[in-house]
This record gives structure tokens, C-alpha cells and sequence, in this order.
């Protein structure tokens, strides 16, 4: 019988399926864009949603159980604090999957998993801010 | 160790392989840059996706930069 086995198990152990999906799902909050493997953007789609249900809630209590799941007080933050608010009348389905192709080397299935009514400036904006800082300080020298 | 007493004739060869052929990619035409895209996929070439959606803008990458 396959009772109770809804989901994949992407050959981790169960610690390690855990560790990646907080990783992962602090980098689609961050990015609000990412690349990953299709199998795993459709196990992290649920995951994902189910955090930003938690941050539309907006308590204490909601708040310490996403910190749970989550390793970066950063992730947690810009859910409760733009997240949250930004799909307020948004009954569920936060989060698209769109397939993209193959990958060299193995022929992975590719998908792009990304938040709907994203903002776009979102993705990468660490490292251009970096790059940008870098510049200006390679200019004063 | 059990081995085939009789080598099979082309004709039996031939019909166990018409099974084999393989079947063309389906493809559609990407209603934004036209290029041949995969079904249900992201454009590989423009990167849209149901002719609205920019999933990844592709920006000149320059590879020659020291910071690469």
C-alpha cells in the first residue's frame, strides 16, 4: 500500500529534504524567482504557499512557526512584512511553476518557480547592489 | 549456459524493430520572438512564456570582465 506518501523524497534523507527546502525557500522569498528541477519546484510550490498562508496571519505565534522552518530571520521578515501584505486578497496559489527546458549534463527537467505578481527588481538585487558598490568605490580610487 | 540454437533471419530482425523508431519533439512556434519552443515550456529563446511574461530577460553577459 503507498498510504501516507504524498510526496517526493528527491533521494535526501529526511533532515537533508529539510535543510534544502528552508534553503530553497529562502531564496524564492529573497528572489522571488529561482531555477531549480522541476521535481523539486513542484514540492517546494506547496511548501512555499503554505509559509506565506502562515505570514498573511501576521501573530507571533504564526511568526515563530515560519522561523521554524526557515534559517533566515531575513526570509522571515520580508514575508511578514511585504509578503503578507501583497497577496492579502489572494485566496491561495501564490507561487508558478513554468517549465523551462532540459539541462546539459543530465537531462533534468528545468522549471522556473516564481511569485505570482512578483516584483521584478526583487531577483539578484543583493549582488547588483554589491557590483554597484564595488564600482563606485573602484571610481573614488 | 543456454544459448540461441538459431540465428534469427533479418525479416524477424526487422520486425522486432519496427517497433523502435522514435518520434519526432513536438514543437510550437514562440508567439513572441517565433522561434520553435517546446510545448508548455518557457521560451528557450526569448523567455516569455504565453507571449506576456518575461521569466528571464537575457542581458549580454560580458564574459571578459575581470569581476567573471
Amino acid at each position: 500500500m503507498r498510504h501516507g506518501s504524498g510526496h517526493r523524497k528527491l533521494n535526501r534523507t529526511a533532515e537533508h529534504r529539510r535543510a534544502m527546502f528552508a534553503n530553497m525557500a529562502c531564496s524564492l522569498i529573497e528572489h522571488e524567482q529561482i531555477k531549480t528541477t522541476l521535481p523539486k519546484a513542484k514540492e517546494l510550490r506547496p511548501y512555499v504557499e503554505k509559509l506565506i498562508t502562515l505570514a498573511k496571519r501576521g501573530d507571533l505565534h504564526a511568526r515563530r512557526l515560519v522561523a521554524s522552518k526557515l534559517q533566515q530571520d531575513a526570509a522571515v521578515k520580508k514575508l511578514f512584512d511585504t509578503l503578507g501584505e501583497r497577496y492579502k486578497d489572494r485566496q491561495g496559489g501564490y507561487a508558478r511553476v513554468l517549465k523551462a527546458g532540459f539541462r546539459y549534463g543530465d537531462m533534468a527537467p528545468m522549471a522556473i518557480i516564481e511569485l505570482v505578481d512578483r516584483d521584478v527588481d526583487a531577483k539578484g538585487a543583493a549582488d547588483h547592489a554589491r557590483v554597484a558598490a564595488e564600482e563606485a568605490a573602484a571610481a573614488e580610487e | 549456459m543456454a544459448v540461441p540454437q538459431n540465428r534469427k533471419t533479418r525479416s524477424k530482425r526487422g520486425m522486432r524493430r519496427s517497433h523502435d523508431a522514435l518520434k519526432a519533439v513536438a514543437s510550437n512556434e514562440c508567439p513572441n520572438c517565433g522561434e520553435l519552443k517546446l510545448p508548455h515550456h518557457v521560451c528557450g529563446a526569448c523567455g516569455h512564456y504565453r507571449d506576456r511574461e518575461v521569466v528571464a530577460a537575457v542581458t549580454d553577459v560580458d564574459l571578459d570582465e575581470d569581476a567573471a
